[in-house]
Protein backbone atom coordinates (compact mmCIF):
# COMPACT_ATOMS: atom_id res chain seq x y z
CA UNK A 1 0.00 0.00 0.00
CA UNK A 2 1.31 3.49 -0.54
CA UNK A 3 2.56 5.64 2.40
CA UNK A 4 3.05 9.08 2.63
CA UNK A 5 6.87 9.50 3.12
CA UNK A 6 7.84 11.53 6.82
CA UNK A 7 11.40 12.94 6.76
CA UNK A 8 13.15 13.82 10.21
CA UNK A 9 15.23 16.82 10.51
CA UNK A 10 17.07 17.39 13.88
CA UNK A 11 13.94 16.78 16.46
CA UNK A 12 11.15 17.26 14.48
CA UNK A 13 9.44 15.52 11.44
CA UNK A 14 8.33 16.98 8.10
CA UNK A 15 5.60 15.47 6.34
CA UNK A 16 4.61 17.19 2.65
CA UNK A 17 1.43 15.62 1.57
CA UNK A 18 1.07 16.05 -2.17
CA UNK A 19 -1.50 13.82 -3.25
CA UNK A 20 -5.10 13.51 -2.95
CA UNK A 21 -5.39 11.16 0.07
CA UNK A 22 -7.87 7.79 0.12
CA UNK A 23 -9.36 7.83 3.84
CA UNK A 24 -6.66 4.77 4.24
CA UNK A 25 -3.55 6.34 3.30
CA UNK A 26 -5.00 9.20 6.29
CA UNK A 27 -5.19 6.74 8.88
CA UNK A 28 -1.89 5.10 7.54
CA UNK A 29 -0.25 8.59 7.71
CA UNK A 30 -1.45 9.11 11.41
CA UNK A 31 -0.25 5.39 12.59
CA UNK A 32 2.80 6.21 10.77
CA UNK A 33 3.56 9.39 12.30
CA UNK A 34 2.85 7.94 15.92
CA UNK A 35 5.30 5.51 15.48
CA UNK A 36 7.59 7.64 14.32
CA UNK A 37 7.27 10.37 17.05
CA UNK A 38 8.14 7.54 19.75
CA UNK A 39 11.11 6.15 17.63
CA UNK A 40 12.94 9.62 16.88
CA UNK A 41 11.67 11.29 20.23
CA UNK A 42 10.70 13.90 17.79
CA UNK A 43 9.47 16.94 19.47
CA UNK A 44 7.98 18.73 16.47
CA UNK A 45 5.86 17.55 13.55
CA UNK A 46 4.88 19.88 10.97
CA UNK A 47 2.46 19.02 8.16
CA UNK A 48 2.53 21.33 4.63
CA UNK A 49 -0.87 20.39 3.02
CA UNK A 50 0.07 23.40 0.36
CA UNK A 51 -0.93 20.97 -2.32
CA UNK A 52 -4.16 20.04 -0.73
CA UNK A 53 -6.77 21.08 -2.70
CA UNK A 54 -9.40 20.61 -0.66
CA UNK A 55 -9.54 19.18 2.89
CA UNK A 56 -12.91 17.63 4.01
CA UNK A 57 -14.35 16.19 7.35
CA UNK A 58 -12.17 13.24 7.29
CA UNK A 59 -9.32 15.33 6.83
CA UNK A 60 -9.51 17.97 9.25
CA UNK A 61 -9.92 14.78 11.67
CA UNK A 62 -6.95 13.16 10.81
CA UNK A 63 -5.60 16.88 11.74
CA UNK A 64 -6.70 17.00 14.75
CA UNK A 65 -6.10 13.52 15.76
CA UNK A 66 -2.78 13.42 14.74
CA UNK A 67 -1.90 17.07 16.81
CA UNK A 68 -3.72 15.45 19.84
CA UNK A 69 -1.77 12.24 20.13
CA UNK A 70 1.47 14.02 19.18
CA UNK A 71 0.55 16.42 22.19
CA UNK A 72 0.07 13.48 24.67
CA UNK A 73 3.80 11.96 23.31
CA UNK A 74 4.74 15.81 23.67
CA UNK A 75 5.49 17.30 20.45
CA UNK A 76 4.32 20.14 18.95
CA UNK A 77 2.08 19.90 15.45
CA UNK A 78 1.84 22.66 13.05
CA UNK A 79 0.00 22.38 10.01
CA UNK A 80 1.19 25.11 7.38
CA UNK A 81 0.24 26.17 4.11
CA UNK A 82 -3.43 25.86 3.88
CA UNK A 83 -5.08 27.40 1.18
CA UNK A 84 -7.46 30.22 1.11
CA UNK A 85 -10.06 28.40 -0.32
CA UNK A 86 -9.64 25.44 1.84
CA UNK A 87 -9.61 27.81 4.80
CA UNK A 88 -12.82 29.44 3.48
CA UNK A 89 -14.47 25.87 2.85
CA UNK A 90 -13.36 24.20 6.37
CA UNK A 91 -14.86 27.28 8.19
CA UNK A 92 -18.68 26.70 6.52
CA UNK A 93 -18.48 23.05 6.99
CA UNK A 94 -18.46 23.33 10.23
CA UNK A 95 -14.39 22.70 11.26
CA UNK A 96 -12.14 25.21 13.20
CA UNK A 97 -9.53 23.13 13.77
CA UNK A 98 -9.50 24.25 16.98
CA UNK A 99 -6.37 21.85 18.33
CA UNK A 100 -4.42 22.54 15.72
CA UNK A 101 -1.59 25.19 15.70
CA UNK A 102 -1.56 26.31 12.31
CA UNK A 103 1.47 28.92 10.25
CA UNK A 104 1.11 30.63 6.59
CA UNK A 105 4.26 28.49 5.19
CA UNK A 106 7.00 26.08 6.23
CA UNK A 107 9.30 29.24 7.05
CA UNK A 108 6.94 30.34 9.92
CA UNK A 109 6.02 26.60 10.75
CA UNK A 110 9.89 25.90 11.10
CA UNK A 111 9.99 28.99 13.29
CA UNK A 112 7.01 28.14 15.72
CA UNK A 113 8.88 24.70 16.33
CA UNK A 114 12.24 25.87 17.02
CA UNK A 115 10.50 28.35 19.62
CA UNK A 116 9.52 25.38 21.05
CA UNK A 117 12.74 23.44 20.71
CA UNK A 118 14.83 26.43 22.55
CA UNK A 119 12.14 26.22 25.27
CA UNK A 120 12.07 22.74 25.68
CA UNK A 121 16.18 22.83 25.77
CA UNK A 122 16.31 25.10 28.54
CA UNK A 123 13.93 23.63 30.70
CA UNK A 124 16.40 20.70 30.92
CA UNK A 125 19.85 22.69 31.54
CA UNK A 126 17.42 24.35 34.47
CA UNK A 127 16.56 20.62 35.12
CA UNK A 128 20.58 19.78 35.18
CA UNK A 129 21.16 22.83 37.55
CA UNK A 130 18.65 21.96 39.89
CA UNK B 1 -25.17 18.94 -21.17
CA UNK B 2 -22.88 16.63 -20.09
CA UNK B 3 -23.39 13.63 -17.37
CA UNK B 4 -21.55 10.93 -16.07
CA UNK B 5 -21.95 8.09 -13.88
CA UNK B 6 -19.95 6.65 -11.46
CA UNK B 7 -20.10 3.65 -8.98
CA UNK B 8 -19.16 4.83 -5.28
CA UNK B 9 -17.83 0.86 -3.49
CA UNK B 10 -14.28 1.93 -2.10
CA UNK B 11 -12.66 4.76 -0.42
CA UNK B 12 -10.89 5.28 -4.39
CA UNK B 13 -14.05 5.78 -5.84
CA UNK B 14 -14.51 9.19 -2.99
CA UNK B 15 -11.20 10.34 -4.74
CA UNK B 16 -12.98 9.67 -8.03
CA UNK B 17 -15.63 11.66 -7.37
CA UNK B 18 -13.51 14.75 -5.87
CA UNK B 19 -11.64 14.20 -9.60
CA UNK B 20 -14.91 13.95 -11.51
CA UNK B 21 -16.17 16.90 -9.23
CA UNK B 22 -13.41 19.29 -10.04
CA UNK B 23 -13.18 18.53 -13.79
CA UNK B 24 -16.69 19.53 -13.95
CA UNK B 25 -16.89 22.31 -11.66
CA UNK B 26 -13.89 23.64 -13.82
CA UNK B 27 -16.13 23.00 -16.73
CA UNK B 28 -18.91 25.26 -15.51
CA UNK B 29 -16.76 28.30 -14.62
CA UNK B 30 -16.97 28.42 -11.23
CA UNK B 31 -14.64 30.31 -8.76
CA UNK B 32 -11.86 28.47 -7.30
CA UNK B 33 -13.75 28.90 -3.88
CA UNK B 34 -16.80 27.56 -5.50
CA UNK B 35 -14.90 24.81 -6.53
CA UNK B 36 -13.59 23.87 -3.10
CA UNK B 37 -16.99 24.44 -2.04
CA UNK B 38 -19.05 22.08 -4.34
CA UNK B 39 -15.74 19.04 -4.51
CA UNK B 40 -15.39 19.44 -0.64
CA UNK B 41 -19.48 18.68 -0.36
CA UNK B 42 -18.78 15.90 -3.08
CA UNK B 43 -16.30 13.94 -1.12
CA UNK B 44 -18.59 14.11 2.11
CA UNK B 45 -21.77 13.09 0.50
CA UNK B 46 -19.79 10.17 -1.13
CA UNK B 47 -18.21 8.86 1.52
CA UNK B 48 -21.56 9.03 3.54
CA UNK B 49 -22.66 6.94 0.43
CA UNK B 50 -19.66 4.56 0.91
CA UNK B 51 -20.02 4.11 4.93
CA UNK B 52 -23.68 4.44 5.76
CA UNK B 53 -25.39 3.41 2.35
CA UNK B 54 -22.77 0.76 1.66
CA UNK B 55 -21.94 2.17 -1.72
CA UNK B 56 -23.96 3.73 -4.29
CA UNK B 57 -23.86 5.54 -7.43
CA UNK B 58 -22.80 8.99 -8.08
CA UNK B 59 -25.09 10.89 -11.21
CA UNK B 60 -22.53 14.26 -12.04
CA UNK B 61 -24.06 17.05 -14.18
CA UNK B 62 -22.72 20.29 -16.32
CA UNK B 63 -26.35 21.77 -15.91
CA UNK B 64 -27.41 25.00 -17.09
CA UNK B 65 -30.35 27.29 -16.78
CA UNK B 66 -31.19 30.87 -17.11
CA UNK B 67 -27.98 31.68 -18.50
CA UNK B 68 -25.86 30.14 -15.47
CA UNK B 69 -23.96 26.98 -15.70
CA UNK B 70 -23.43 24.76 -12.40
CA UNK B 71 -22.64 21.43 -11.10
CA UNK B 72 -25.60 19.11 -10.13
CA UNK B 73 -24.62 15.56 -8.36
CA UNK B 74 -26.60 13.77 -7.18
CA UNK B 75 -26.09 10.35 -5.08
CA UNK B 76 -28.08 7.36 -4.32
CA UNK B 77 -27.62 4.19 -2.40
CA UNK B 78 -30.24 1.64 -1.54
CA UNK B 79 -28.67 1.43 1.95
CA UNK B 80 -31.18 1.63 5.36
CA UNK B 81 -32.47 4.91 4.95
CA UNK B 82 -32.42 7.33 7.39
CA UNK B 83 -34.96 7.21 9.94
CA UNK B 84 -35.13 11.08 11.19
CA UNK B 85 -34.02 13.25 7.98
CA UNK B 86 -34.02 16.57 9.75
CA UNK B 87 -32.13 15.24 12.99
CA UNK B 88 -29.57 13.70 10.41
CA UNK B 89 -28.95 17.82 9.16
CA UNK B 90 -28.06 19.06 12.41
CA UNK B 91 -24.08 19.37 13.15
CA UNK B 92 -23.22 16.33 15.30
CA UNK B 93 -25.61 14.01 14.34
CA UNK B 94 -24.04 10.74 13.19
CA UNK B 95 -24.45 6.94 13.39
CA UNK B 96 -20.98 5.80 13.04
CA UNK B 97 -17.39 6.75 13.10
CA UNK B 98 -17.58 10.24 11.14
CA UNK B 99 -17.90 13.80 13.22
CA UNK B 100 -21.47 14.09 11.94
CA UNK B 101 -20.70 17.56 9.63
CA UNK B 102 -21.31 15.15 6.72
CA UNK B 103 -24.76 16.28 5.49
CA UNK B 104 -25.09 19.42 6.98
CA UNK B 105 -21.98 20.21 5.63
CA UNK B 106 -22.38 19.65 2.21
CA UNK B 107 -25.88 21.66 2.60
CA UNK B 108 -24.21 24.74 3.81
CA UNK B 109 -21.49 24.03 0.77
CA UNK B 110 -24.14 24.08 -1.84
CA UNK B 111 -27.09 25.97 -3.41
CA UNK B 112 -29.13 23.91 -3.68
CA UNK B 113 -29.42 20.75 -1.78
CA UNK B 114 -32.70 18.28 -1.11
CA UNK B 115 -32.92 14.61 0.31
CA UNK B 116 -35.12 11.95 -0.05
CA UNK B 117 -35.04 9.02 2.22
CA UNK B 118 -37.20 5.66 3.55
CA UNK B 119 -35.77 3.47 6.29
CA UNK B 120 -34.91 -0.15 4.40
CA UNK B 121 -34.97 1.62 0.50
CA UNK B 122 -32.35 3.98 0.71
CA UNK B 123 -30.98 7.43 0.24
CA UNK B 124 -30.90 10.28 -2.66
CA UNK B 125 -29.09 13.35 -1.89
CA UNK B 126 -28.97 15.94 -4.99
CA UNK B 127 -26.82 19.09 -4.40
CA UNK B 128 -25.99 21.72 -7.48
CA UNK B 129 -23.41 25.18 -7.03
CA UNK B 130 -24.43 28.02 -9.89
CA UNK B 131 -21.80 30.16 -11.35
Amino acid sequence: MDRIPILKFGNALLVTIQVDMHDRLATALEEDLTSKIVEHNAKGVLIDISALEIVDSFIGRMLDNIAAVSRILDADTVVVGMRPAVAITLVELGLSLTGVKTALNVERGMELIKARLRTSDTDEEDDVEE
Amino acid sequence: MKSERLDIRSSDDVVRVRQLTRTLAIEAGLSLVDQTKIITAASELARNTLDYGGGGVLLAELVEALGRRGVRLTFEDHGPGISDVEAALKDGFTSGKGMGLGLGGARRLSNEFSIQSKPGEGTKVAIARWK
